[in-house]
C-alpha cells in the first residue's frame, strides 16, 4: 500500500523505456532545460518564510539557479516550497494546492518545521508534510541557512536532470491512482 | 502600585468583589463573581475610564494542590486606564459548566478573548451571542488548553499516509511509531 501513496517521480522512468539513444538526448534535453527553469510557488506560513526571502533577494538570489519566478497561482508553478510551519488546519490546504499544480512538480521541504513538524510536538501540528504529500528535498535547520537552501535546490536539479523521459514510447504507462481514491476506496 | 480601580470596585460594587490580594510579583487582583463582571467592566470603563481591553485568558488549576483546585477554571482581564497608566487585574473563578457572563456588550475587543477561552478552555460565556472557536477548526473535539487534554492529541482533519518514524511524534494515521 505504501508504495502505491508514493506518487513522488512525475514521468515515470521504466527502466526499459529509456534505453535508447534517441531517449536519452531527449531526457538530457529536458532535463537540462526544466532544471533551469523551475517556477516556485513558496507556501510561506511562518519564520522560515524570512529565509526564503533572504534566499530570493539579491545577496543570495535564487535565480542564479533559474529558480527566480514565485508564482502564486498553483497552476503556474511547478516547484512547491513548503516554507515554515503546517498545523493539521492548514494540511487540507496544503495538499488542495499540491494537487492543483500541474506535473511535472517537484515538492521542497523548507525547514525543519515543515520537514518533521519541528519541535512542535502538540496537538496543532503536522508532523511532516510527507504525511500527507510526497517530497523531493527536505533541507534542514531552523531556519536553513540560505546556502543550505541553495545546495537543497541543487540537489533536486541534479534530480531533474537524471530523470528519464519515456518521450516516444507508444506504451501506455500504467495507471497510476490518485491519492484521493486511495483514499475513498479504503 | 497604583490600587486605584479595586479600590473603586470595592466602593461601588463591593458585592461583585470576592477577594482582593497581591501576587508574588506585587500586582494587585481582584477576584470579581461571574455574574457581576459585566457591571464590573462597565464601571471601570465608562466612569473610571478603563476604556482600553488588553486582553483575556484563563487559566486550568487542575493539578493545582487540592484546595486550589475548586473552582477549576479562571477567567483573567486585564484592562488599561491609559490616562491613569494603570492596568486592572480582575478575575473570574468558575467550575466546568458554569457560565461567566459576557463583558462583549461593555468592550468589543472581549469579543475574540471570549471566544479565545470557549476554544481552548471550554469556559463558556452567557450573552456572549456568537461563540464559535477562534483558533481551532470545527471538527475539533476538547479543550487543547486544559491540563487534561492530551499533549499530542492530534485530530487530522484528512488521512494521513502511512508512516512510521521513530524520530517524530506520531502522526493521527494510527500507525504505531
Ligand atoms: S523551522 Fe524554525 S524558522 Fe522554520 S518555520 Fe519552523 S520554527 Fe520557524
Amino acid at each position: 500500500m505504501a508504495s502505491d501513496t508514493d506518487i513522488a517521480p512525475i514521468l515515470t522512468t521504466r527502466r526499459d523505456e529509456a534505453t535508447g539513444f534517441l531517449q536519452k538526448v531527449i531526457s538530457k534535453g529536458l532535463g537540462w532545460a526544466r532544471k533551469y527553469s523551475l517556477f516556485t510557488y513558496p507556501f510561506a506560513t511562518a519564520c522560515c518564510g524570512m529565509e526564503y526571502m533572504s534566499v530570493a533577494a539579491s545577496r543570495y538570489d535564487i535565480s542564479r539557479f533559474g529558480a527566480e519566478f514565485p508564482r502564486f497561482s498553483p497552476r503556474q508553478a511547478d516547484l512547491l516550497m513548503v516554507v515554515g510551519t503546517i498545523n493539521l488546519k492548514q494540511a487540507p490546504i496544503l495538499k488542495r494546492v499540491y494537487e492543483q499544480m500541474t506535473e511535472p512538480k517537484w515538492v521542497v521541504s523548507f525547514g525543519v518545521c515543515a520537514s518533521s513538524g519541528g519541535f512542535y510536538d502538540n496537538y496543532a501540528v503536522l508532523q511532516g508534510i510527507d504525511r500527507i504529500i510526497p517530497v523531493d528535498v527536505y533541507i534542514p535547520g531552523c531556519p536553513p541557512r540560505p546556502e543550505q537552501v541553495l545546495d537543497g535546490l541543487m540537489m533536486l536539479q541534479d534530480k531533474i536532470a537524471s530523470e528519464h523521459h519515456g518521450l516516444g514510447n507508444k506504451a501506455k504507462l500504467p495507471e497510476r491512482p490518485g491519492y484521493r481514491d486511495i483514499v475513498l476506496s479504503k | 502600585m497604583s490600587t486605584f480601580a479595586l479600590d473603586q470596585i470595592h466602593q461601588q460594587l463591593p458585592e461583585a468583589l470576592v477577594e482582593r490580594y497581591v501576587d508574588r510579583a506585587g500586582d494587585a487582583w481582584g477576584v470579581i463573581k461571574p455574574e457581576q463582571i459585566p457591571h464590573v467592566a462597565k464601571l471601570l470603563k465608562e466612569r473610571l475610564g478603563f476604556r482600553m481591553f488588553i486582553s483575556m485568558d484563563a487559566v486550568d488549576r487542575l493539578h493545582l494542590p487540592a484546595e486550589e483546585q475548586d473552582p477549576r477554571f479562571e477567567v483573567l482581564y486585564f484592562l488599561r486606564s491609559v490616562e491613569r497608566n494603570e492596568l486592572a487585574r480582575l478575575k473570574v473563578r468558575v467550575n466546568e459548566g458554569d457560565e461567566v457572563h459576557s463583558i462583549r456588550g461593555v468592550y468589543q475587543g472581549a469579543n475574540w478573548g471570549e471566544r479565545f477561552v470557549w476554544d481552548f478552555y471550554g469556559v463558556s460565556f452567557k450573552g456572549h451571542g456568537d461563540l464559535r472557536r477562534l483558533l481551532m477548526y470545527e471538527e475539533f473535539k476538547g479543550h487543547a488548553l486544559r491540563k487534561d487534554y492530551p499533549l499530542r492529541g492530534r485530530q487530522g482533519l484528512m488521512p494521513e499516509r502511512p508512516l512510521k518514524d521513530l524520530f517524530r511524534g506520531p502522526g493521527t494515521n494510527g500507525v504505531a511509531d
